[in-house]
């Protein structure tokens, strides 16, 4: 009877395992799904603002060009530890000079490294997960250009059980979607869930995460603790911001409040990216934040 | 009794003094920078308005407010910007505590405050081409200050 019930025990385990070991695997993209891609630099450029890579990889307090150099290093406490941002630039021995298209695109669109590693969420992957491959192509062919730079990487300070790298594949089984959160029933609408969802990344920061940092879908854009633990992020829904389209570009471009205030923090970072879009994708944006509920 | 009633009194005054500098008014000091913050924005926001054509420009309005402008960036504004009032410390702050940490830093982007809306004030009222360029400078200035130094909504 007992050594029954031992291999049940036995059989179950394996079971689990087997199931954890399955959905758990890294995901990465093959050459022959960008076989197709022709890559465009000056596209990429485009890409590279809206998806605001340079607010977090490049050095603390980067100004101006300096914020092409993609040397990491900014951090980035959480309540499950302090990320480090790495060193993206082109160096080949610290960067990421050395990486395959493929390798590059998996990296963005699915959180998995050149070694077959999960990255962690703070890199905002999830969100990239909508990106199409024909701007991730591009963003890698922009991000070539860039200047190299050989700043070693820091160690993500991060505690157990969040420090196992395999258990984030079970973050992704239950939080990465490539599913929209908004309908978009116009070509403006469809731009604009594009550069909120997918890749300006808004919700991140804009929408509440539950107890395992998923966000919450069902609180989208609602506002969220600050994750350094000082203040709150505000919600941008319709009703919180009070502000109609000409004010939501206005800021995406000035960083002017319609009370002449002005965006302080991060926000400014972001701003100093969207100010780089056409007039067009503001306007989008701003009508997407209009359309939430 | 009528020295209970001059005690009651006095410790009415007092108590109510204390309410009014400290706990219930909110820190002295971060009132009397939102109130600085609430004149810049009042005379940017005027600015602002002519700038975007919500309202009509106006060469000596533009003028004044610019100039305004730059007089209250030309406060030392030192009394007010006192160490021991970040956000954490007191009540309503959103004071980064490196103001003080990196007294250096800070003190560059106040420079830049002074010197953007100085050169505001001086091209303000050659039209509105020019007031929508000298603008950015100031709201640059704002935003590199509010960028390293104003942490998030409380």
């Amino acid at each position: 009877m007992l050594g029954r019930i031992f291999r049940w025990g036995v059989f179950l385990t394996l079971i689990g395992l087997g199931v954890y070991w399955f959905i758990t695997i890294p995901k990465t993209v093959s050459d022959e799904q960008l076989a197709g891609l022709s890559s465009s630099s000056e596209d990429g450029e485009q890409v590279f603002h809206a998806a605001g890579c340079a607010s977090c990889h490049a050095a603390e307090k980067a100004e101006g060009d300096a914020k092409l150099v993609l040397a990491g290093g900014q951090r980035f406490p959480s309540p499950f530890g302090t990320f480090v941002a790495p060193n993206i630039s082109t160096d080949t021995s610290h960067g990421i000079g050395g990486w395959t298209q493929a390798e590059f695109v998996s990296a963005v669109v699915q959180g998995t490294s050149p070694e077959g590693q999960h990255y962690f969420p703070a890199f905002p992957y999830s969100s990239y997960a909508k990106m199409t491959l024909q701007d991730a192509v591009n963003l890698h062919a922009y991000m070539q250009t860039l200047p190299s730079d050989a700043t070693p990487n820091a160690q993500h300070d991060v505690a157990f059980p969040f420090n196992i790298r395999r258990n984030i594949g079970g973050w992704k089984f239950l939080f990465l979607s490539e599913d929209w959160v908004s309908d978009a029933n116009t070509p403006e609408l469809e731009r604009g869930r594009y550069l909120v969802e997918a890749l300006g990344h808004c919700a991140e920061c804009h929408t509440p995460r539950n107890a395992l940092g998923g966000l919450d879908r069902a609180r989208w854009m609602q506002g969220a603790a600050d994750p350094s633990g000082k203040g709150r992020i505000p919600g941008i829904t319709p009703a919180q911001l009070g502000w109609v389209a000409a004010d939501i570009a206005e800021y995406l471009k000035s960083g002017f409040t319609p009370e002449f205030d002005t965006a302080g923090g991060h926000m400014v970072a972001v701003v100093e990216n969207t100010a780089k879009l056409p007039p067009e994708d503001r306007a989008a944006i701003a009508a997407y934040l209009l359309a939430l509920p | 009794m009528r020295r209970s009633l001059i005690a009651l009194t006095a410790f009415a005054l007092a108590t109510g003094t204390v309410a009014l500098a400290g706990g219930h008014g909110g820190n002295p000091a971060v009132k009397a920078r939102n109130a600085h913050m609430s004149l810049y924005s009042f005379n940017l926001g005027l600015l602002g308005d002519m700038a975007k054509g919500t309202i009509d420009y106006d060469a000596a309005k533009a003028t004044e407010a610019a100039s305004d402008l730059a007089a209250l960036a030309a406060f030392t504004q030192s009394s007010y910007w006192v160490e021991g009032t970040a956000q954490g410390d007191v009540d309503g702050s959103r004071a980064k505590a490196e103001i003080w940490s990196d007294a250096a830093g800070w003190a560059e982007k106040m420079e830049l405050m002074k010197t953007g809306s100085a050169s505001l004030a001086a091209v303000a009222g050659n039209g509105l081409e020019a007031l929508q360029g000298g603008i950015g400078d100031a709201g640059a200035a704002c935003g590199a200050c509010h960028k390293a130094y104003r942490g998030p909504r409380n």
